[in-house]
């Protein structure tokens, strides 16, 4: 929030946050979508963006269906001096977020990548330039920023391609959707990406927002923005349900998946449910030989990033624990306007290794970075 | 598990419909001629299909036939079964299913006479919720007020999907004739099927349908929350059905965090979400998606932060639990107390007039 903003540079790093830490989401735009991705985008899409632009299933050309509550949804100090876009500028950034915050490790999720297109051909020469541009301009400029293999995940033959000429790249922590997809996650056409993703040895990141088609609740569109906000944690519920349920993890063992900006206390309640409905419907689900909680406690990260607030930190630490702390990983959302803090983040009381688990050690372990 | 001690109040009972024979009596001579000239089937949901294990328990479900038709069985099963001094009817029979909102409304009565002839006239336990037709909600508050001189009438049913999120201000003439009349709106799991069950389009099992139904009911709760209906109608209660629970504190810290950042977009809304549905929601027991051990079920309770917003509930006949283990374990005597008796009564005011 912008009520009041305070500048922090690394000459006051933050002391009593201290440790090293990762932040498993952050969004980098370019300055300018001609100079920076075009050189990786062939002619023909080139003149197709000239012609068409990023044509989404949502009602305008230049923006969201619900406006955001900030400029460009980003804090109002995000913005580079040199000019740009929130996000837009390493060197800002590094200073501005990654100094201050003492951040060791910083997973970039480009946002405006040409995932969830309406043209899928469009989708992944879109997805594959921002992919190269992600190591030209963000992690061949600061070794502390990782890239997210940007998927035209509607299409699975074209994402596993992707996955497949990225694979082994160490400029890429994960693989990268967003949670708003066409048909539920768990459905046959996507089983490729997974299979890939295990294969890859890479974690599939499935980030807030999308462009699906489906109404973002299931009595139809609401009306507000919080409402669109809020209810990306619906649609994750939703992704995960479809997951566990079609049997995806049984196929795909090796699949780790990372929910990330759609919060993380409604899982616990997701895995209650769905093991009370499992046990009386096993035999419609054959397919799913485990209580879905196992397959969530085995299969599922999330980042915290917009963190939930109850009155009492007993009560989200409650919640952390029947998640599980190793499955938490930090994020900021930098710079967007619900930017979490590290150093005033209302953590529960923990141990220090927890809480130095929390903050660095559990994506270093995930993404194999130790 | 704790037992449900005598004088329970059962929010959510299921008699059916048996077939649209049983409703024939109870329409006016055109419904009756084009519901027999058009053959028009039976309106049973594929929210509950009828042989699926979760629409009947195995020990209530009949040999042939849907279960929950029979007053006998029902008086056995439910009413002796756990000793209950009152018990909520809410018919599920499709109604709010049709496109067609003339005929809608022409079942929608229908229901509605048929519950107070076939049930409440014969049993003196029971209450039940006004069936109405959510596709014109200026006959839905014409229904209302219609029925609402019957006191055994103690609620509004709705479903938790219809065509538009609930809290649009299209359903408020709905609303205002139930503060008018001082019935809570009673949200039911279920959907009218205008949109896929999931923000991600339709899932291939019933499993999922089942499960789906509590975030229909979150996204639900944030739409009436901010579009302002507990501002403007600030004596209305909203009671969910079927709908889980545990999923309720941890959704409004998310709706609470993002009112915080945003409340500037919804100004009616002065206080937060956690407070609105202490005072203003209410959910019915069962099901109940709780944690396995009675620790963890009681630390969930404290999430709460109040001991009024849960109400007993069975789900007959639908199959929730086994035996009479109809509360979770982990729940202290004070509070199932609260939960079996004094939270429905507070709920629901004209249940006081007969105990």
């Amino acid at each position: 929030m912008n009520v009041k903003t305070e500048t922090r540079t690394s000459a006051d790093v933050n002391q009593s946050a201290k440790l090293a830490i990762a932040d498993c989401d952050i969004h980098p735009s370019p300055k300018s979508v001609e100079k920076e991705i075009y050189p990786y985008l062939e002619k023909r899409w080139q003149k197709h963006n000239e012609t068409y632009g990023l044509l989404l299933r949502q009602p305008y050309q230049n923006g969201p269906a619900y406006p955001k509550g900030q400029p460009d949804a980003s804090r109002r100090d995000a913005y580079p001096p040199e000019g740009g876009r929130p996000g837009s500028d390493v060197k800002f950034m590094g200073e501005h977020h990654l100094d201050v915050h003492n951040v060791q490790l910083g997973v970039l999720n480009p946002l405006k990548s040409g995932q969830g297109l309406q043209n899928v051909d469009f989708a992944a020469a879109y997805c594959r330039a921002v992919n190269d541009w992600q190591i030209s301009h963000w992690t061949s400029q600061d070794a502390r920023l990782k890239g997210s293999v940007c998927l035209p995940y509607e299409d699975a033959a074209l994402s596993v391609a992707e996955i497949e000429r990225r694979a082994g790249d160490p400029n890429y922590v994960q693989a990268f959707m967003l949670i708003r997809t066409s048909e539920p996650m768990g459905q046959r056409r996507y089983w490729p990406i997974y299979d890939a993703c295990a294969a890859a040895n890479l974690p599939l990141a499935v980030h807030a927002f999308g462009f699906g088609g489906s109404p973002s609740t299931s009595s139809g569109w609401p009306s507000y923005y919080i409402e669109d906000m809020v209810g990306h944690a619906q649609s994750a519920q939703a992704m995960v349900m479809s997951l566990v349920m079609e049997g995806v993890f049984e196929r795909t063992p090796g699949l780790k998946i990372v929910v990330v900006e759609a919060g993380f206390a409604w899982l616990p309640p997701l895995a209650w449910r769905l093991d009370r409905i499992w046990e009386k419907n096993r035999d419609e689900l054959p397919h799913v030989k485990r209580p879905p909680s196992e397959y969530i406690r085995d299969h599922i990260w999330l980042t915290t990033q917009p963190f939930e607030e109850p009155d009492r930190r007993s009560h989200l630490k409650d919640t952390m624990e029947w998640i599980g702390w190793d499955k938490l990983l930090f994020a900021t959302d930098y710079p967007h306007w619900d930017f979490d803090d590290p150093a005033r983040l209302p953590l529960p009381k923990v141990n220090d290794a927890t809480r130095e688990n929390f903050f660095l050690g559990n994506a270093l372990d995930l993404y194999g970075l130790r | 598990m704790p037992a449900v001690a005598p004088g329970a109040i059962d929010c959510d009972l299921h008699p059916a419909v048996p077939n649209v024979k049983a409703l024939l009596p109870y329409f006016d001579d055109h419904w009756r001629d084009m519901i027999v000239q058009r053959g028009v089937h039976e309106l049973d949901s594929i929210s509950y299909p009828n042989n699926a294990p979760m629409t009947a328990r195995p020990d209530w479900k009949p040999e042939t036939g849907k279960a929950g038709v029979d007053l006998d069985r029902l008086r056995v099963e439910a009413l002796d079964g756990f000793q209950t001094s009152l018990a909520i009817c809410n018919c599920l029979y499709g109604v709010q299913l049709l496109y067609t909102e003339d005929m809608a409304y022409a079942y929608a009565r229908a229901v509605n006479d048929w519950m107070a002839a076939e049930w409440l006239d014969k049993e003196p336990r029971l209450r039940a919720s006004i069936v109405i037709p959510p596709q014109n909600p200026v006959y839905a508050a014409a229904e209302i007020d219609r029925l609402a001189g019957d006191r055994r009438f103690v609620q509004v049913l709705m479903l938790v999907m219809d065509e538009m999120p609930l809290g649009r201000r299209r359903y408020w003439p709905i609303y205002k004739a139930a503060e008018r009349h001082g019935l809570p709106i009673g949200i039911h799991a279920g959907s009218a099927y205008r949109h896929p069950v999931t923000p991600v389009g339709w899932p291939s099992y019933h499993a999922e349908d089942s499960a789906a139904q509590a975030q229909a009911f979150q996204t639900t709760l944030s739409s009436l929350m901010t579009e302002g209906v507990f501002a403007e109608f600030p004596e209305l209660k909203v009671v969910l059905l079927e709908s889980g629970f545990a999923w309720l504190p941890s959704h409004m810290w998310r709706l609470g965090k993002f009112w915080r950042g945003l409340r500037m977009e919804i100004p009616w809304v002065d206080r937060h979400p956690m407070e609105i549905a202490k005072d203003h929601v209410r959910l019915t027991i069962n099901p109940r998606d709780v944690p396995p051990s009675a620790d963890a079920v009681e630390r969930l309770m404290k999430h709460f932060e109040s001991d009024e917003m849960l109400l007993f509930s069975t789900d007959y006949p639908h199959w929730q639990f086994d035996g009479d283990d109809a509360l979770p374990e982990g729940l202290s005597p004070a509070l199932a107390q609260k939960i079996c008796q004094d939270n429905p009564l507070a709920t629901y005011p004209r249940l006081k007039e007969t105990v």
